[in-house]
């Protein structure tokens, strides 16, 4: 019958994708809104003499037969890619054609990041940091995406995305000024290493609790929007913070307010030891995009062009048509959790290696390019840490400010108190780390 | 941003005289929830205006979004006025670019509203009923609150405020009457502010959208329409953290904040009237961070402590004043200090009338104090 068929077509995603036409390249968006009249569906007058429904909810036909529409996981939503495993460009018109040195950058910051996160997993393990996250596997997802962005584009991050922030200019030392909380740290020694933040590189700073992010992020980009400057948000998370309520909140809002606004989630195949597969029973994220309205599409993750491509088309629509975009970009966490997790417990190795030789978003860009950087790279980390490692903590005081934008008299209060305390006992407490 | 202007206003028996305290009838029993303040109160001048509680929030909602191009008010059917009219004509007014409904989703409502406030807006966010915050308490604890502090105070969510309807109303029961700022004080870099009526609402109000930390602003919602009085039109602040000395008193201090604070003005009255006590009532106002100098002062000059509130007794906000004030005027004290609270359980609905602290229990406690 020519209405379930019209019903099951609509899903059966894998042959309903339409060919947006764009001015330089044409990427393959997943359209599920029908129309669109300033964002708000306009229903027509209430006529019962139609034989169309009446619902203010849903304006689709009617249907005669009983049939439940089948989640597709089997051919979901496909992957978008430009190289293949080799790093051969497979459909020329696809290829971005980006400058060598933009390239080379792109190369040299992925190796950055990962000759850094050899270099303080390790130093975690020699008990030098208290805690480290490394960004094996997903340097293309980070590296592509920031790279289509505007500097003054607004990043909410989850906790796996500081090659965004390397990409962006973040010095090295930095970096390990967080991660050692010392003196020089941004975010004046308040929080565990790897939440970094940066004000003028408008990266908002990170938080531990998962997807909090996503919901703020639509707000900011509400925010963003009436201000009219040209500027867009991007908001990164994981696929397991995906399973969150704020997840779903933030979707909501981003697509019933009409923001500017890029959603980027990294599905790298495990939330700590939870494969996807314990995750959700969907296909994955980019199948909920539809679900709210959004402007949806996976992406091969591993593949720079392909994570750079689809982000740069994402950001230019959702600034020019106020909407949001939902990128599924597919990875794998090559690394460990963090450094309290070893994820052999929980997986082989030999899945490990597949990822880590056959299909490395370094690897394929390298395949794609030539080489020469990583002793440099690793002169560069080895300097920055050295310094951090020398560095101070920061004073103590700074435990206390900044929880109110002024100093209130019960705070004051307890400082003082902390004080007479550590005057009197200080023996016990370790002052000479810390800058006086 | 506005400015603000403080002049003295009085209140003088004219003006007594077009805001009769309003009876409010519940189910057979004739309470008084709003009695009109009877002394002078550094407000504004400038003209004013007879108001209840929900005009003076929107007169306050109003001047903001008046002089103030980034502020923006959402939340559950805030568009079409609000299900206690609070946001009345905004969106007609402003645009609904500015005054606009969320969907049904109180994190989502918060966290939208901490991304705003990051990026720079000024964001007003409604939650429908204080009984129903709890789906954002991780985004204000773990987030709104630790803002500034997390980020080495590079980013801050200080433009945001949370507004909610708060407190019994008579027929509210479970989940209608909630007053869960005690949830909330536990958790330093948030402030919480609760008004008594109309004038103090606004000004309060205000300072809250002005105050550069994350607020929640929680409107006694039995006092929208029972309490009314001459409320000045233009802006103006009210100081946040600042205790009022409603009367002033010898012999015992009398403290709650929001609708109880009129309780306690009749019970002050019966304790003066029928036991010759002399007591001292003062509205806290502010919550966190709470004014402890104006409380102990009065409890060294009169001796003795009584605290109220609807919230359940055990954890509610009472106990931290208790123990701050017998660390601070442990010797002063003649009597122990009392707590009349709500029960410890949740609240009820036919059983409201036995469940709140009304005057006579706290009559009883005034006496029992005074007789120690």
């Amino acid at each position: 019958m020519a209405a379930a068929r019209g019903l099951t077509k609509l899903y059966r995603i894998g042959l309903h994708a339409i060919r947006q036409n764009t001015t330089l390249k044409a990427t393959t968006f997943l359209q599920q809104r029908a129309f669109r009249l300033n964002g708000a569906l306009r229903q027509q007058p209430f006529d019962s003499s139609a034989e169309k429904p009446q619902f203010p909810g849903a304006s689709a036909e009617f249907i005669d037969h009983l049939e439940f529409i089948q989640p597709n996981v089997i051919s979901g939503i496909p992957v978008y890619r430009v190289m293949d495993r080799q790093g051969q460009i497979i459909n020329p018109s696809e290829d971005p054609k980006l400058p060598k040195e933009m390239v080379l950058n792109f190369y040299q910051k992925m190796t950055l990041l990962n000759t850094m996160d050899r270099i303080l997993y390790e130093s975690q393990r020699q008990g030098r940091i208290s805690f480290y996250m490394t960004n094996y596997g997903e340097e293309g997802t980070h590296i592509g995406s920031a790279a289509a962005l505007e500097p003054t584009d607004l990043v909410f991050g989850q906790y796996r995305e500081a090659g965004v922030l390397m990409y962006r200019g973040f010095p090295l030392d930095l970096f390990m000024a967080q991660c050692y909380a010392n003196a020089d740290d941004l975010g004046k020694g308040r929080q565990m290493p790897v939440h970094y933040g940066s004000k003028d590189l408008n990266f908002v700073t990170i938080s531990s609790p998962l997807a909090t992010q996503i919901p703020q992020a639509a707000g900011a980009a509400y925010a963003v929007k009436r201000e009219n400057l040209n500027r867009v948000v991007i908001c990164y998370f994981g696929e397991g913070a995906a399973s969150e309520g704020d997840a779903h909140a933030g979707f909501n809002f981003s697509a019933t307010l009409e923001c500017p606004l890029i959603f980027f989630c990294r599905n790298n195949g495990y939330a700590i030891s939870t494969p996807t597969n314990e995750q959700y029973r969907g296909d994955g994220i980019a199948a909920r995009g539809p679900g709210y309205g959004l402007m949806s599409i996976r992406v091969d993750g591993n593949d720079v062009f392909a994570v750079y491509n689809a982000t740069k088309e994402a950001r230019r629509r959702a600034v020019a048509e106020n909407q949001p975009f939902l990128i599924e970009a597919m990875t794998y966490r090559i690394g460990h959790h963090s450094t309290s997790d070893d994820s052999s417990a929980y997986r082989s190795v030999d899945e490990v290696n597949y990822w880590d030789k056959q299909d490395h978003p370094i690897s394929r860009l390298r395949h794609y390019m030539t080489r020469a950087w990583r002793k440099q790279s690793r002169k560069l980390v080895m300097e920055a840490f050295e310094k951090a490692e020398k560095r101070l903590k920061p004073n103590p005081e700074l435990l206390f400010t900044d929880v109110y934008n002024e100093m209130i008299p019960p705070i004051a209060k307890q400082r003082d108190a902390m004080w007479r305390h550590v005057q009197q006992y200080k023996e016990h407490y370790p002052l000479d780390l810390y800058e006086k | 941003r506005m400015t603000m202007s403080r002049a003295l206003m009085h209140f003088n028996a004219a003006s007594r005289a077009t805001n009769p305290p309003l009876t409010f009838t519940g189910t057979e029993i004739e309470e008084q929830v709003f009695i009109a303040d009877t002394h002078c109160m550094n407000v504004s001048a400038g003209p004013t205006q007879k108001m209840n509680l929900f005009q003076s929030v929107t007169s306050a909602l109003d001047n903001t979004l008046a002089g103030d191009p980034t502020a923006v008010i959402f939340g559950e059917d805030v568009a079409f006025g609000g299900v206690f009219r609070c946001t009345v004509g905004l969106r007609d007014k402003y645009g609904k670019d500015r005054v606009f409904n969320t969907p049904l989703c109180e994190q989502g409502i918060v966290g939208f509203g901490i991304g705003a406030a990051a990026a720079g807006a000024t964001a007003i966010a409604e939650i429908q009923f204080a009984d129903y915050i709890y789906p954002a308490f991780d985004q204000i604890v773990n987030e709104a609150a630790k803002y500034r502090y997390r980020s080495g105070n590079m980013f801050d969510c200080g433009k945001l405020t949370i507004r909610a309807p708060w407190g019994c109303v008579g027929h509210g029961s479970i989940y209608h009457s909630q007053c869960p700022e005690a949830f909330f004080t536990h958790c330093p870099g948030i402030k919480i502010v609760v008004p008594r009526g109309p004038v103090q609402a606004k000004g309060l109000l205000l300072s809250c959208i002005a105050d550069q930390n994350p607020c929640i602003f929680f409107e006694p919602k039995i006092l929208y329409r029972a309490a009314v009085e001459q409320v000045p039109t233009e802006a103006y602040q009210i100081p946040l953290s600042q205790a009022e000395v409603l009367q002033e008193g010898s012999d015992l201090t009398l403290v709650a904040w929001g609708t109880q604070v009129h309780v306690l003005k009749e019970v002050a009255a019966m304790a003066q009237e029928k036991l010759g006590v002399s007591c001292e009532l003062i509205d806290l106002r502010t919550i966190l961070p709470w004014d402890t100098e104006t409380v102990c002062k009065s409890v060294v000059k009169t001796g003795r402590l009584l605290i109220s509130h609807e919230a359940p007794v055990t954890g509610g906000f009472a106990a931290e004043i208790s123990s701050t004030v017998q660390e601070e005027c442990f010797l002063n004290l003649e009597a122990p200090i009392s707590r009349v609270c709500g029960y410890d359980t949740p609240f009820p609905h036919i059983f409201e009338p036995f469940y709140i602290p009304d005057k006579w229990k706290c009559f009883e406690a005034v006496k029992r104090m005074i007789n120690y």
